[in-house]
């Protein structure tokens, strides 16, 4: 299953293991993890919480996925989300690519972030001192994700 | 069915994340009224309830869409049996 949506934390190493285990063709294994901060927009944040669209956001990724192999001479990938209440330090995203060679893997691994901070359907709602508020959209994501047309 | 009789087109319409709460509805069925055939027409039908809806659904508010789980825009045609969701700009990753 190349995408994941669960509340459960994950074993990074595991994950890479599990994904590149007996492939010899591979020679790059490119990674990124997303994790929860203790500040955002000025404010200190306690606690986030991840809602999504059951169904569609798995959809979503699988269709970024296809698209980054499509388009990067990758041998695979795996895209894991975690949605539920989460605190600073917490792990909540996971993307990894394998190729081989570099640039490929490490591109494949951009273009899906970028893709899913833009495309996937997540919102994230964060504790403050001041009560809880909605995360807004960010214009750099979009800019971020449009490099890529 | 008798003849000249139509089926009623319904619809499941989905609401997310601060949509969700302000509106304080997260699914509703909703049986498409006359003219109403794509998103751009349904926002404005809903909108049409006053209150929240005329607020959230208001045109320049960043309201995204998406028919039977695909993101759309306001020129998607919609029918009976679709699953609609509106909701803000997303904030994963």
């Amino acid at each position: 299953m190349a995408v994941r949506v669960q509340t459960a934390d994950f074993d990074v190493g595991a994950e890479i293991a599990r994904l590149r285990a007996g492939d010899a063709r591979i020679g790059a294994v490119a990674s990124f993890i997303g994790v929860v901060r203790d500040l955002n927009d000025g404010d200190a944040v306690s606690e986030l919480t991840l809602e999504h669209y059951p169904g569609m956001t798995e959809k979503a990724l699988e269709e970024i996925v296809a698209q980054a192999r499509s388009r990067w001479d990758i041998y695979d990938a795996l895209v894991i989300h975690r949605v539920g209440t989460l605190k600073p330090t917490d792990q909540i995203v996971l993307v990894i690519t394998t190729s081989a060679h570099r640039g490929e893997a490490f591109k494949a691994c951009e273009f899906l972030m970028d893709y899913l901070k833009t495309g996937a359907p997540f919102w994230k709602r964060e504790q403050t001192p001041a009560g809880s508020r909605w995360v807004d959209a960010r214009e750099s994501d979009d800019a971020a994700a449009r490099r890529w047309s | 069915m008798k003849p000249g009789e139509t089926q009623a087109a319904v619809v499941r319409i989905l609401y997310f994340a601060r949509l969700r709460e302000a509106l304080d509805r997260s699914e509703e069925e909703l049986v498409l009224p006359e003219g109403v055939g794509d998103v751009g027409s349904l926002l404005t039908f809903l909108r049409e309830r006053g209150g929240a809806w005329a607020n959230e659904l208001a045109p320049g508010k960043a309201v995204r869409a998406a028919v039977n789980q695909d993101m759309s825009d306001a020129q998607a045609t919609i029918k009976g049996g679709d699953e609609i969701a509106f909701f803000p700009p997303v904030t994963g990753g």
